[in-house]
């Protein structure tokens, strides 16, 4: 078994009212990022767990998001990385 | 009937059920640990109110892997009342026991104030003794109350009626200006399809008497007792 640290950045569902994406794009806009369209905020988490491989872990990952992580009505969730540590 | 009012780390509106149960129904209550996997004989399960986990994660999710919260869905599966108020109604939809979900609030602020809903359904446990169209006020106390589902979901919700309150204005109308914390259609509660899970945001607990500003709670309560006696 090897360790390994998997990040996973979990946001609203595209189409959901996002409010504080919404107040945190307003806030760029008052600074003059007048070129940011929109800004989604989510939540960043790392996993340290150990698996066999890689895609194993990647793939353990993935189902503690569809059963804890995220919830299936509201957010999306894609794996930002995984690296051996 | 016996009331189990369970209580999970961070609960805080738990005593107000035990209250609602016991003084304002003379019925008897226990608070049920969540760790418990016993429901003691309870009639009628309540989720109460309060940060469960410190809202962790999300408000909810964590509780609905509470040990109790196993008893709890087989107690539903079964026909028998639960109803989820506050946090106790973002638990059970983290849980599956209701549709749907609770995000932050549209304006982004905690709303710690009285509200008017307006009765959808009554062939609920908890609104057999309202007529459809009531007025009721109650206070809510939210952070994430905007309920929010997809869109199919959102169809079969309102086409098999499974919307049980509606923020309304005084005149009764859902308006945008009444609908608080911007939940899709108004909605401030649900139910299941059997009608025995019913899910809301603000709190009945907290409007058992004039004294506190209203009693408007206290017919969700009657509502139990009536259907269970019946």
């Amino acid at each position: 078994m090897t360790s390994f640290r998997v990040a996973v950045h979990i946001v609203p569902r595209k189409g959901l009212l996002d409010p504080q994406g919404k107040a945190v794009a307003d806030a760029l806009h008052t600074l003059g990022f007048k070129a940011v369209s929109d800004v989604h905020v989510g939540r960043h988490l790392v996993i340290e767990t150990t698996a066999t491989d890689a895609a194993a872990a990647e793939a353990s990952v993935r189902d503690m998001c569809a059963r804890l992580l995220a919830n299936p009505v509201t957010e999306d969730y894609e794996i930002a990385g995984v690296r051996t540590s | 009937m016996k009331f189990g009012i369970v209580s999970f780390p961070g609960s805080n509106c738990d005593d107000d059920a035990v209250f609602a149960a016991t003084e304002t129904l003379g019925q008897p209550a226990v608070k049920l640990w969540h760790k418990s996997h016993d429901l003691e004989g309870c009639d009628v399960i309540v989720l109460p109110g309060g940060f469960s986990y410190g809202d962790y994660l999300r408000a909810g999710a964590i509780a609905r892997f509470s040990p109790i919260m196993r008893e709890v869905a087989a107690h539903a599966q079964a026909g028998g009342p639960v109803i989820g108020i506050c946090n106790g109604f973002q638990i059970a939809c983290e849980a599956g026991l209701l549709p749907g979900a609770l995000m932050r609030n549209a304006g982004l602020q905690f709303l710690s104030m009285p509200v008017t809903i307006r009765v959808e359904h009554t062939g609920t446990r908890w609104t057999s003794l309202c007529h459809e169209g009531q007025l009721l006020t109650m206070p809510i106390a939210h952070g994430e109350g905007r309920y929010t589902v997809d869109l199919a979901t959102l169809e079969r919700v309102e086409g098999e009626g499974l919307v049980v309150f509606r923020y309304v204005d005084a005149n009764g109308e859902p308006t945008e200006a009444a609908n608080v914390n911007g939940s899709l259609d108004n909605i401030a509660g649900v139910r299941n399809s059997a009608g025995n899970v019913v899910g809301l945001m603000p709190h009945p607990e907290r409007a058992l008497d004039p004294l506190l500003g209203s009693a408007d709670g206290r017919v969700l309560f009657e509502s139990v007792l009536a259907a269970v006696h019946a």
